[in-house]
């Protein structure tokens, strides 16, 4: 056990852990048989390659670190503590006098005089000071911060916090997943990995799922509205977006995922299909003044727009038109052109009279006469969905949060602040005083240079 | 203009600053040097002007976000935070050659975001799972970190550089800091980097619990991450406990900064979460 053997350990997880992102984790073992071979595959499975943060001997490397850790830490702490724990603490004046390091200068008044003007400075930037009489004269030692010197304590305790903190949840918490159709519920999920059923003791109702999106049609929000049914009662009750899951008794439950359910197109349940050969009434409707005109018309003939918008044709039925990957039931596509522009599709879906509005257009198009629903394409579909959700419980998450916290306050002290000491000894000379400052800290050696000079700076300068 | 304009010209303001800081230590002159700092100062306004643009153009879009959320705009960030972060440790330790070695990796950074066909500089929206808080304090923290780490990888090199130096010969090297100052910053550098490593993992860590309800889980990216800090902590250690310094502690610095770069860019090879930070 030694620090050594630490380094090794930890050069060791890192040589190991690049593997894991190389070989991808917890696939079918069909997939890994087809992309490895026969010989490969069983000795990547034998050594638990495919899932090798849970194999045992990244567990038991894993686990050595931590011994390690602890045992060096006891080791090397019980001269620390003595070190930080000393009622009265004593400097030793040789030590300083042979520090390379020295910053002088020469005063008119006799020691005394200085020591009672130093002292309460010293004691300003070093808080505890002592004074000896030395054989030419006199000394003020000062010192900070000596239990900073047990920082780096407390950064290897917040690494033991963490790794106790994943084992605690690696054995008595769980994650698993569990898609949940539109307005049914369920009470127990699927176990990650394993693929074991858990019973959560409550049922998870999904009330509704919507999913909007961005003009470019990327994801803007998944959102479920779930209750929690308990005894057959709903006790709670909350939307599910993302970054903001649900927490009951221990457990969460995160969007995680979504899909349509297999189904019939509702469309076609609702309204008979066209006749594509028929007449269309068209509605044109000015956005701004709101004016709105109706126009008749057959596919393939042109019509002339109110107001000299230009000229619109219906060029085609499709039965089942697509918007962004998804069915949005009967369209008419046609032709727009304006006045002064360019022609431009149009898509005009039977069963959406507001779906031109997106287009931002001045003038706003759509199929007159229409058994249509209110329909706000962002927000609703009638396709039914699932959401998907993941459901964990984690009782050693707290433990991992206390070790954050300590790991950076930790690295701070461990860093950034160090036991400082310094020494202002004041020399009778035959017709002045000889002022030396010197300083000492057990890290940024530098840094502590910059600081004798400062305060020997200040000291001079008075 | 658009930011994106304003940033395009900020990479050459840094290609001239990273020129002048080269130039300074080729030809030794001062008003060389001092002309590399004033460029770099113009350089890193421009920088901060283009990322406050381009945040207030994500909300006249309608999709107002930090700018912070994709490839080009993590490299304008991190680009920036190298400046910043050289030309503090300029002022502190008042020598200009470093930043011979500092400002052409902003300059390339700037450089690779600004140029590259492989990345879009276009706003986009914010898909689902980056709608949390926890995305800037997160990214802040983490590419604060790069930024020391890459400043630490720049004084390495010319620590090993130095090494080569002959007493008593005239030359380029002889205008460096001393091997000391530069073997202090590098371990300095890298202990600030470790602390914001540290905090952007954790960060991250509290934001995955929250968002996929684990707080690690593996993936390629938070397991480089994790290879980047453990080859930090043994440079740490090896350091503090060992005594370690100089040559040996340069090479340490430079393998971690080589972690990094994958974990940046290397991972986005890889499958896993943390896609949005490959487009």
């Amino acid at each position: 056990m030694s620090v050594k053997l630490t380094v090794v350990l930890l050069l060791s997880i890192a040589g190991t852990s690049i593997l894991g992102t190389i070989v991808p984790q917890n696939e079918d073992p069909a997939a890994y048989l087809r992309a490895y071979g026969e010989f490969v595959y069983r000795l990547f499975d034998v050594l638990g390659i495919f899932d090798m943060y849970h194999s045992w001997w990244f567990q038991f490397l894993l686990l050595l670190l931590t011994i390690n850790i602890v045992v060096c830490s006891i080791d090397r702490i019980s001269a620390t503590w003595k070190i930080v724990f000393v009622k009265n603490p004593s400097f030793n004046l040789s030590r300083f006098r042979n520090l390379s390091q020295k910053e002088t200068f020469a005063e008119n008044h006799p020691p005394n005089t200085l020591e009672k003007i130093y002292k309460p400075i010293v004691s300003k930037y070093f808080g505890y000071t002592k004074v000896e009489q030395t054989g030419r004269g006199l000394c003020i030692f000062a010192e900070k911060w000596r239990w900073t010197r047990l920082g780096v304590y407390t950064v290897h305790l917040s690494v033991i916090l963490l790794l106790l903190g994943g084992l605690m949840g690696l054995h008595f918490g769980f994650e698993g997943f569990v898609n949940i159709p539109e307005g049914e519920k369920v009470d127990s999920i699927q176990i990650r990995n394993t693929g074991e059923i858990h019973h959560l003791g409550f049922e998870i109702q999904c009330e509704d799922f919507n999913v909007s999106f961005y003009n470019n049609g990327a994801p803007k929000e998944y959102r479920s509205r779930l209750t929690i049914i308990e005894k057959d009662k709903p006790v709670y009750q909350k939307d599910i977006i993302v970054n903001d899951p649900l927490r009951y008794k221990g457990v969460n439950i995160f969007q995680s995922s979504y899909g349509k359910m297999p189904s019939n197109s509702t469309f076609k349940k609702k309204t008979p299909a066209m006749d594509p050969s028929g007449e269309i009434t068209l509605n044109f409707a000015n956005r701004k003044s709101g004016a709105s005109y109706r126009i008749k018309t057959i596919l393939g003939k042109p019509v002339d727009l109110p107001e000299g918008f230009g000229k619109f044709v219906i060029v085609e039925y499709i039965k089942g038109a697509e918007f962004r990957g998804q069915n949005i039931g009967e369209a008419y596509k046609g032709i727009l052109t304006p006045a002064d522009g360019n022609p431009l599709d149009v898509l005009l879906p039977l069963h959406f009279p507001n779906f031109d509005r997106m287009r931002k257009g001045a003038l706003v198009i759509s199929v007159a006469d229409q058994k249509t629903e209110a329909f706000d394409f962002d927000e609703r579909s009638d396709q039914q969905y699932y959401t998907g959700l993941q459901v964990t419980k984690d009782p050693g998450v707290w433990l991992v949060y206390a070790g954050f916290i300590m790991m950076i306050i930790g690295c701070y002290i461990t860093f950034f602040m160090s036991h400082q000491r310094v020494c202002v000894e004041i020399i009778k000379g035959k017709a002045k005083t000889r002022v030396v400052v010197t300083g000492t800290a057990n890290k940024n050696k530098m840094g502590m240079q910059q600081r004798v000079k400062k305060l020997s700076d200040k000291l001079a300068n008075l | 203009m658009s930011s994106s304009n304003l940033l395009s010209i900020t990479t050459f303001i840094y290609g001239a600053a990273a020129f002048f800081y080269i130039a300074n230590l080729v030809f030794k002159k001062p008003l060389l040097g001092r002309l590399g700092t004033w460029t770099a100062l113009f350089g890193v306004a421009g920088n901060v002007a283009g990322f406050i643009m381009r945040w207030v153009e994500s909300y006249r879009l309608g999709i107002g976000h930090a700018p912070i959320s994709n490839m080009y705009e993590s490299l304008v960030f991190f680009s920036g935070t190298i400046i910043i972060i050289y030309l503090v440790v300029e002022k502190q330790y008042q020598n200009r050659i470093m930043g011979a070695f500092a400002t052409p990796i902003a300059f390339l950074t700037m450089a690779y975001a600004s140029m590259s066909p492989n990345i879009n500089d276009s706003i986009q929206p914010l898909v689902p799972a980056l709608k949390s808080n926890w995305l800037i304090a997160h990214v802040f923290t983490c590419f604060l970190g790069y930024a020391a780490f890459a400043v630490a990888f720049g004084m390495s090199l010319m620590y090993l550089f130095k090494q080569r130096e002959v007493k008593g010969k005239s030359s380029l090297l002889a205008r460096f800091p001393k091997s000391q100052v530069l073997d202090e910053l590098n371990h300095q550098m890298v202990m600030f980097g470790f602390l914001f490593l540290s905090i952007g993992i954790i960060t991250g860590a509290v934001w995955a619990n929250s968002a996929w309800g684990s707080y690690w889980s593996w993936d390629p990216k938070e397991t480089w991450s994790l290879i980047t800090w453990f080859v930090y902590a043994t440079l740490l250690h090896a350091r503090m406990v060992r005594g370690w310094y100089g040559k040996r502690i340069a090479y340490l610095s430079i393998i971690g900064f080589m972690a990094v770069l994958f974990t940046y860019f290397g991972v986005n090879l890889l499958p896993g979460l943390h896609s949005y930070g490959s487009v």
